[in-house]
């Protein structure tokens, strides 16, 4: 089965307003592929009914080969699927290594992940003991996609993972995004498109709560115009949209 | 700063880790042994009785102390550590003190005179008696834990405080209803309950003072045991965001429920042993008063800390013992002043501000040692 995930026209409601209005997605095994698309497009509520949190009242999610909608989240997330949600949504009472030690699905899912989890990011490592809230910014960021590593996960929700980051923390953040793509599958939703065109080998682009673009990155990369279409940026400035 | 990786991959050893945490530990042993000597040093220091007189008097501060510092930990457990805003603990310690009172009081003698167990020449009939007491206890006030539970799962936040006031408040009218009075004494409530002679606070108060001792110690080690532990680890989490502990695979509602089914047992223990204490329950143990004097002793020691409760009791109890005796029946007046002042400069509480300063000084008194090294 090459798609660990399909998504596949899914209508969904936030109260009263309809946010997804026919979102089709999918997911290669073992590759980055990136939703894009500016605020307000649905990415974020995308990757929310993926994992049952804003549930979608129409359409299908598969993930490998079995229908997820509908489903709590609970359950979903234990199906081995990690969500990095924005605004490094760690537990800050919790010290670094209870914000990992709760990731665990298994009794040692974190000692057996530690040397992978602490070479991706060495901070963590000496900043085991401290709460969250003592954390920086990218420490926290960091803190959030390893709480995501230590289950086994075959698949990564990552959602803006470069939000609110120094450029040289962007730039650690993408190695380590890099690196673990090599072991597990990533769905990230990113608006830093420099990030997301070195990152993702397919792209997704979401307007208004549908899908309105797909391909390869590499294309799009050379597609100056649809890339100001939808996103409204352009490359060469690096900008964010 | 230790390592991370050595503290996930180096073998245990026991005796390592166990000397470790008696040197951690040290000051928590040193009150528990001077709280052990403590009758017989007053007895000696005051030159009176340790059976009788003041150290009597005082042993029964400290067992209503040990018992309500057990009570406020339990109410930790779920506002301090699983952030669950509840204005209903007091039915459990009520709930907890009515069980052990009504076992005791109408099936307890009737057991007693129609049977008699023994193990060789030892009649155990009445230490029977009191374990299905406790096992009551422990069936009561679990099935009323998951009755809040339930309705915790719908309403949360400041709705779900005031449904669990209402839910107490129901208990409370019903221990002082009338149509139960035949075994509940209504207003007046249970008086004069057969506790096991060998158990009987008043005629073996030293050893009642040791029992109460054990317990509050015991319950300490349990709830310390479940904090520390990954499922302790989900109750913060929950507090902290129930949507992202879901993210993550973990079902709030089992966790939640499982909070409130074990403050509810611990709760209900320390009612029935005040039952026991007091040879006797009455309307005022299921009341909102007995709510809200767990979260003073909460909110007084230091939330989401078990040392906390703790210390917020024995202020309240201790403390207040000698408020009385200085200030008479105004005493309230001048507690609540002071809980003010606290709440308004240590907003942590005793413990909770104490921790938050400690690491602000460990950090300071770090910096400045790196900027003396020249490292800044």
């Amino acid at each position: 089965m090459d798609n660990i995930l399909e998504i596949n026209g899914i209508h969904t409601y936030i109260g009263q307003f309809h946010i997804l209005e026919g979102v089709s997605v999918t997911v290669r095994r073992n590759a980055i592929t990136v939703m894009l698309g500016r605020n307000g497009a649905g990415k974020t509520t995308t990757l929310k009914s993926i994992l049952g949190l804003t549930p979608p009242r129409e359409g299908t999610v598969t993930y490998n080969g079995k229908e997820i909608q509908g489903r709590r989240a609970y359950d979903i997330a234990s199906l081995g699927i990690g969500y990095v949600p924005e605004h490094r949504a760690i537990f800050r009472n919790l010290s670094v290594m209870e914000n990992l030690k709760i990731a665990e699905r298994k009794k040692g899912d974190l000692e057996s992940k530690s040397e992978f989890i602490f070479g991706l990011f060495p901070d963590l490592k000496r900043l085991y003991r401290l709460p969250g809230n003592h954390l920086s910014g990218g420490q926290q960021q960091m803190l959030a996609v390893a709480r995501a590593l230590v289950a086994d996960n075959q698949l990564l929700l990552i959602d803006e993972p470069s939000e609110g980051l120094a450029p040289i923390l962007i730039e650690q953040m993408m190695e380590a995004i890099r690196i673990l793509s090599a072991a597990t599958t990533v769905l990230l939703v990113e608006q830093n498109f420099v990030m997301a065109s070195k990152l993702a080998e397919h792209y997704y682009i979401l307007d208004d709560g549908r899908t309105v673009h797909e391909g390869k990155m590499a294309d799009l990369v050379e597609d100056k115009e649809l890339i100001h279409q939808f996103l409204g940026t352009a490359l060469h400035k690096g900008g964010r949209s | 700063m230790a390592e991370a990786k050595s503290d996930l991959t180096a073998a245990p050893n026991r005796f390592t880790s166990a000397v470790k945490s008696l040197r951690s530990e040290w000051l928590g042993l040193a009150v528990i042994l001077l709280l052990a000597l403590f009758p017989f040093l007053f007895g000696w220091f005051s030159g009176t009785s340790v059976q009788d007189g003041p150290s009597k008097f005082w042993q029964g501060q400290l067992i209503t102390f040990f018992i309500m510092a057990v009570y406020a930990m339990s109410y930790d457990l779920l506002i301090g550590y699983t952030g669950i805003l509840s204005f209903g603990h007091a039915a459990f310690f009520g709930g907890g003190a009515y069980a052990m009172g009504l076992f005791l009081t109408h099936i307890g003698p009737k057991i007693i005179g129609s049977y008699k167990i023994t193990i060789g020449s030892a009649d155990i009939t009445e230490v029977l008696v009191l374990v299905a007491a406790i096992f009551l206890v422990v069936v009561v006030v679990t099935l009323l834990g998951l009755l809040f539970s339930v309705v915790s799962a719908r309403i949360k936040g400041v709705y779900f405080a005031m449904i669990s006031l209402a839910m107490a408040e129901a208990i409370h009218i019903l221990s002082k209803a009338t149509d139960f009075g035949k075994w509940t004494g209504a207003d007046e409530g249970l008086h004069g309950v057969p506790v096991p002679l060998w158990l009987n606070p008043t005629q073996h108060r030293l050893l009642f003072y040791f029992v109460a001792l054990a317990f509050c110690v015991i319950m300490y080690l349990i709830a310390r045991r479940l904090v520390d532990s990954p499922t302790g680890r989900v109750f913060v989490a929950l507090r902290e965001n129930e949507s992202r502990v879901r993210m993550i695979g973990y079902n709030p509602v089992t966790y939640r429920t499982l909070s409130f089914v074990i403050a509810a047992v611990i709760a209900g223990l320390a009612g029935g042993l005040f039952a026991i204490w007091n040879m006797g329950a009455t309307p005022s143990m299921t009341s909102a008063l007995t709510t809200i004097n767990a979260l003073i002793m909460t909110i007084l020691g230091g939330i989401g800390t078990l040392i906390g409760p703790i210390l917020g009791a024995g202020l309240m109890q201790i403390v207040g013992q000698f408020f009385y005796q200085w200030f008479g029946a105004r005493w309230p007046l001048v507690f609540g002043l002071i809980f003010i002042a606290l709440v308004l400069f240590l907003p942590y509480g005793v413990i909770g501000t104490y921790r938050l300063k400690r690491l602000e000084w460990k950090h300071g008194w770090q910096r400045l040692r790196e900027l003396v090294a020249g490292k800044r």
